[in-house]
């Protein structure tokens, strides 16, 4: 017999908890609740943050140089030519080429404008390009050639097909290319790719052109190095990753939006600990005269401590998979309504919400094992 | 006859100075295997104090409790666990059974504290449901049962542990006279054999008639121990 057998006294836990029906659904539902809410709010979080690093996520370079002020790709601010030359000279990059990014206005067929950003990719390598869905990536050396991105935008320029032709900024442009991205963007306006070149002809810009530069280091090891001497260019060099957290702490703290976020995530917190605590609470009360049974009929303390933690951990947990559950249902089915639906469910979410729900189990135990482990069964008995 | 339980100069008391009550004071007595012992007297006389403590429920202030030759309350805590898992059966007054467990469920409790497997465990509970006459009322949750049958439950759920020694506490009031009689009359006659001792708490003079001896309590104090059958105390 190597059948693994629950302990018999977590059995009697288990349905004396589950047996009451009512009670055991009320903790479900505060908890289920709690847990759905925080997941929403952490999943928009960061559905929103990643969206607002999209263009960097999309681009993939390695080692992005920026103007120190720059904190959204969105609002880049150009830098002059020679701060490109510097950086190809200095020891470590293997390669550094400009990334042109604008927003720039398209009229459509219809005589209708759409604003759509526009990127430019550096003409000899064409560092940065997306991948074609269709189209060859030679053709955006072709006269007026741009290359549209496929994403939840795309329809705001008229679902244009290779060969569709538009106006931008009075000039002529083509599609000649559709491209996939793996991140949309947070602005709601549509992409376009093209060469650096193009992009710096038809789009009237300051006397500066270049957005970014982008370089690819030697070696991992060249990374400082070649911030530092970026730095003393007055400019600023970012690995992706800190481009990223650059952008999200943007939007966490410049912006209202964490604060906002974290106080909806503190509250949905707090609600589901009041509801469940209290539900807990008033089951193991309505259950003390049982407890107090058992241990008169010769259960230790600690075995109701296991009883009670048992029941506990097992409704936070059933509990955290419903939530999580619906969460993904209500996100599935919304982003087949919505294809712009940014709400993103991702493990830290998931682990901060895990999180959340172990301590509102642990409150709601800690609050039964105290009575519990008081009672004394005498004066249960003396009735 | 060997002596199941002594109790030495058993003394209890609630709360302090004046609001201090004497519950029970210096009570002295043995109980035998295979006597039935009742303790009868008015109500807050002290006789529910008195079996709590003989019992391992509740610790007296003074006094001792003497088991197989060892002081009770002398133990640690697991150990009167212990004692109150494998040497005692408990029937309490409003049964104290458990509403979302099945009748069965309900009389394999002490078995499972025992870590006795579960499905075992339900084996011989339901062998225990059916020497008190319940064998096909196991499923049931007991709610469904009538007060008699709940007493027979709680009395089956009391000798699970196969215990030295079973307490009852005012077992009949809750029922009518008839299934009082009834349950008693079955209890000598099923329950009670030479290796087991039972004490009874009661003011039920019709049931006095199955007692072996009659302790009486008045105020805390034990004023006097008859015999029991059928004569008059
Ligand atoms: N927990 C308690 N706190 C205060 N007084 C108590 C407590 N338990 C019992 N008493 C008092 O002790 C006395 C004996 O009670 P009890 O043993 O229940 O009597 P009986 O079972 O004979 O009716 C009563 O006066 C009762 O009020
Ligand atoms: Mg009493």
């Amino acid at each position: 017999m190597s059948r693994a057998a629950v302990p018999g006294i977590l059995k009697i836990a288990f349905k004396l908890l589950v047996n009451d029906r009512g009670k055991f659904a009320a903790l479900l539902v505060g908890i289920l609740f709690a847990v759905f809410l925080m997941i929403m709010m952490t999943s928009m979080f960061a559905g929103i943050l990643k969206r607002s690093s999209a263009t960097v996520l999309n681009v993939g370079a390695r080692v992005w140089i920026m103007d120190p002020a720059v904190n959204n790709v969105a609002s880049s601010i150009p830098m002059p030519d020679y701060v490109l030359d510097a950086a190809r000279s200095i020891p470590g990059v293997k390669y550094a080429v400009p990334l042109y990014s604008s927003v720039a206005l398209v009229k459509l067929r219809g005589g209708t404008y759409q604003a759509a950003t526009v990127i430019g990719l550096d003409d000899a390598s064409l560092y940065g390009r997306p991948q074609l869905l269709q189209g060859n990536i030679q053709d955006i050396y072709g006269e007026n050639a741009f290359l549209v991105v496929k994403d939840a935008e795309f329809s705001k320029l008229g679902n244009p097909g290779l060969g569709s032709e538009f106006e931008i900024n009075d000039h002529r442009g083509k599609i000649v290319g559709i491209a996939h991205v793996a991140t949309s963007g947070l602005f709601g306006i549509p992409t376009l790719y093209t060469t650096y070149s193009r992009a710096v002809s038809y789009i009237p810009s300051m006397r500066f052109t270049a957005a970014f530069i982008l370089v690819e280091p030697k070696s991992t090891a060249d990374i400082p190095r070649i911030q530092q001497a970026v730095a003393r260019l007055g400019y600023q060099a970012l690995t992706e990753e800190q481009f990223v957290q650059k952008v999200s702490d943007f939007y966490i703290y410049q912006t209202g939006l964490g604060t906002n976020v974290l106080l909806m995530t503190i509250i949905s917190f707090a609600v589901g600990l009041s509801i469940s605590a209290q539900t807990f609470y008033t089951f193991i009360l309505e259950n003390l005269e049982k407890f107090g049974a058992l241990k008169a009929i010769g259960a230790k303390g600690r075995e109701l401590v296991q009883m009670i933690l048992f029941q506990a951990a097992f409704t936070a947990l059933t509990a955290y998979g419903l939530g999580v559950g619906l969460a993904t249902l209500l996100m599935t089915v919304a982003r087949l309504r919505l294809p712009d639906y940014a709400a993103e469910i991702t493990y830290l979410n998931l682990a901060l919400a895990f999180v959340m729900v172990l301590i509102i189990a642990a409150i709601s135990s800690l609050i039964g094992i105290r009575k519990v482990i008081r009672i004394e069964p005498f004066d249960i008995f003396r009735g | 006859m060997g002596t199941a339980l002594q109790a030495v100069a058993l003394t209890k008391w609630f709360g302090e100075g004046d609001a201090r009550t004497l519950a029970v004071n210096r009570v002295s007595f043995e109980a035998s295997f295979g006597e039935i012992l009742y303790i009868v007297g008015p109500s807050g006389s002290g006789k529910t104090t008195l079996l709590s403590m003989i019992s391992g429920i509740l610790r007296p202030n003074e006094g001792q409790v003497l088991v197989e030759g060892r002081d009770l309350w002398n133990q640690s805590d697991d150990a009167i666990a212990e004692f109150r898992l494998g040497k005692v059966g408990f029937v309490f007054q409003d049964y104290h059974l458990f509403p979302r467990l099945s009748t069965a469920e309900n009389v394999a409790i002490p078995l499972i504290l025992k870590q006795v497997p579960w499905d075992q465990a339900l084996t011989r509970a339901r062998a225990f449901l059916e020497v008190v006459g319940l064998a096909d009322k196991g499923l049931l949750p007991p709610l469904k049962l009538s007060g008699g049958e709940q007493q027979r439950v709680a009395i089956a759920r009391a000798i699970a542990s196969e215990p030295d020694i079973l307490i009852f506490d005012e077992p009949t009031a809750s029922l009518d006279g008839d299934t009082g009689r009834k349950i008693v009359s079955f209890v000598k006659e099923h329950i009670l054999n030479a290796q087991r001792c039972i004490i009874i708490v009661t003011h039920d003079s019709r049931i006095f008639e199955y007692a072996d001896r009659i302790m009486n309590m008045e105020d805390g104090r034990l004023t006097g121990i008859a015999n029991g059958g059928l004569h008059e105390i």
